[in-house]
């Protein structure tokens, strides 16, 4: 596949560049949402919504945002759409809106977000802003049911929320605490790793060209490339 | 260039002649006391406890080796001293099923996924013991011991909790409510005597852990039949002696294990008297392995002439 087909950059997001699994952005919601299946999917497309939208306007004023003030920039449109997606999520599917609590509200604050706004959207055209996006919201999504799947099942005996009533006495509740999430996370990470064994980004890819940080950071590599 | 990281002084060395293997069955042969005195109080259900431990610790270790290509350590007997301590800190009631569950964890995500023996970042006996105190509610429900007539179902720590001292012959002998090797404190005694005489351990962490463990319960009490009841009950003989001076996750220097042992004290006192948890011997336990290199960076010994 051509590195900038239109598919590629759809597909990206999905396995190869998955912002939970390969990235580790988005640690926070992926860990706090994750006890219910129905939970974590809510939370992906409340996420992929937020994504696809922001990306797109981002990318639309890519040229008029003056890069000084860019981030503060992002955050507002990112809050302006997280505020749609909490309303609208309030009004069709509260019970929804009362299990993601708080971390409906903290998509303003979701590394993915921000990271695609900086690593994607501000230098790429709308279209494939908007792809992007979805490659990468449908990634979260993914992950998110992956991880809540077999933290539910093991942990709860349940599906999203329907009980599996013969797994009732074998269930291990280790899985639906915290560090059963971590456990969950870092074994699935280690999967993904080897099924993108040698195809994965590497870590010299992210360089500073492409860091949120890199207008305040005080690293000497950083400033050599500012100079650059 | 990591060879060098091993020589801790010029040649000519002398080997002491102890191997992981022989350690490890000096440990084994230490605990079986409080194995022996498990079976005896609780049932012959404690051996085939003990027995499955055991095998899936050492099947565990094996298959992983063998799939991830790793030098075989499933023979060293490591992998069987930490399936016996699982077993003797389960209840005697507990499900066949979640001791091979936690046998795999401790072996399979502490102890094999960091590197094998040596490398573990925390004990895997004491992290099972949580990871299955956090997933199964038989491990809060203990076991009534099996020679004596006892129809209560408190352990000596919720008794003391509720405002009564249990007898300390019942606490010396073992015949209370609580895990397999964790009641009957004058096996677990005979065992230190044995580690000591074999210079397996050194006295630092066991005594300091247990005796900070007294003086804060005694200054909190203001009773010593108390504070002597709370040393002798749950789990804190067991993990004293046995987990808390595992090599691997456990300070070098006598004056780091004087720290890791006053650490865990006070960690356990303060869990038992302020925790939701009766028992806080494993997490303080844990709790110091993590702290373990801050611990010996702290208390290294400065080199002769070296530069600081």
């Amino acid at each position: 596949m051509k590195k900038n087909s239109s598919l590629y950059v759809l597909f990206n997001g999905i396995l190869r560049e998955n912002p939970v699994l390969v990235l580790i952005l988005g640690t926070c919601p992926t860990l706090a949402t994750t006890t219910n299946v129905f939970g974590a999917f809510g939370m992906g497309v409340a996420t992929l919504a937020v994504l696809i939208c922001s990306n797109m306007i981002i990318s639309l004023l890519r040229k008029i945002i003056p890069d000084s003030v860019r981030i503060p920039c992002y955050i507002v449109i990112i809050a302006g759409f997280v505020t749609v997606v909490q309303m609208l999520v309030h009004a069709f599917v509260p019970a929804l809106y009362e299990m993601l609590g708080v971390y409906l509200a903290l998509i303003v604050v979701n590394c993915i977000i921000l990271g695609r706004a900086e690593m994607f959207a501000s230098k790429n055209s709308v279209g494939k802003s908007a792809l992007d996006g979805l490659g990468m919201g449908i990634g979260f999504t993914l992950a998110l049911c992956a991880i809540a799947t077999i933290r539910e099942v093991v942990g709860a005996a349940s599906f999203a929320g329907i009980a599996i009533p013969f797994l009732e006495p074998l269930k291990i509740e280790f899985f639906v605490k915290a560090p059963g999430g971590m456990v969950v996370y870092g074994l699935l990470i280690a999967l993904v790793g080897r099924l993108t064994k040698g195809k994965s980004p590497k870590k010299k890819d992210f360089t500073c060209v492409g860091c949120p940080g890199m207008s305040f950071c005080t690293k000497s590599t950083c400033n050599v490339k500012k100079e650059v | 260039m990591e060879n060098n990281m091993l020589h801790i002084s010029a040649s000519p060395h002398i080997h002491s002649g102890k191997s992981t293997a022989s350690i490890m069955r000096d440990v084994i042969i230490a605990l079986a006391p409080a194995s022996i005195a498990g079976a005896v109080i609780f049932g012959l259900r404690a051996l085939l406890i003990i027995a499955v431990c055991v095998a899936t610790c050492v099947v565990c270790e094996y298959f992983y080796n063998v799939i991830v290509k790793r030098y075989q350590s499933a023979g060293d007997l490591s992998a069987a001293v930490t399936g016996l301590l699982i077993a003797l800190n389960v209840p005697a009631n507990i499900p066949i099923w979640q001791c091979i569950v936690g046998s795999a964890f401790a072996i399979i995500l502490v102890k094999c996924v960091f590197g094998g023996i040596g490398c573990n970042l925390v004990n895997p006996a004491i992290t099972a013991r949580i990871f299955m105190l956090v997933s199964f509610g038989s491990m809060a429900t203990q076991a009534m011991p099996k020679i004596v007539d006892v129809t209560a179902g408190a352990t000596p720590l919720e008794l003391i909790a509720g405002g009564e001292t249990p007898a300390m012959k019942d606490l010396l002998l073992g015949t209370t409510g609580g895990a397999l090797g964790e009641t009957c404190a004058v096996a677990l005694i005979l065992g230190f005597i044995y580690l000591l005489a074999r210079r397996i351990i050194t006295w630092h962490i066991p005594v300091v852990f247990v005796a900070s463990v007294f003086v804060l319960s005694y200054l909190s009490e203001g009773s010593l039949e108390t504070a002597l009841a709370l040393v002798l009950s749950g789990g804190l003989l067991i993990g004293a002696i046995f987990m808390a001076t595992d090599y691997v996750t456990s300070p070098p220097t006598a004056w780091g294990k004087v720290l890791f042992g006053f650490g865990a004290g006070l960690l356990t006192f303060l869990i038992r008297k302020y925790g939701v948890y009766p028992e806080g011997v494993s997490f303080a336990i844990l709790f110091m392995n993590i702290l373990t290199p801050y611990i010996e960076r702290l208390t290294s010994h400065k080199i002769f002439g070296g530069v600081k």
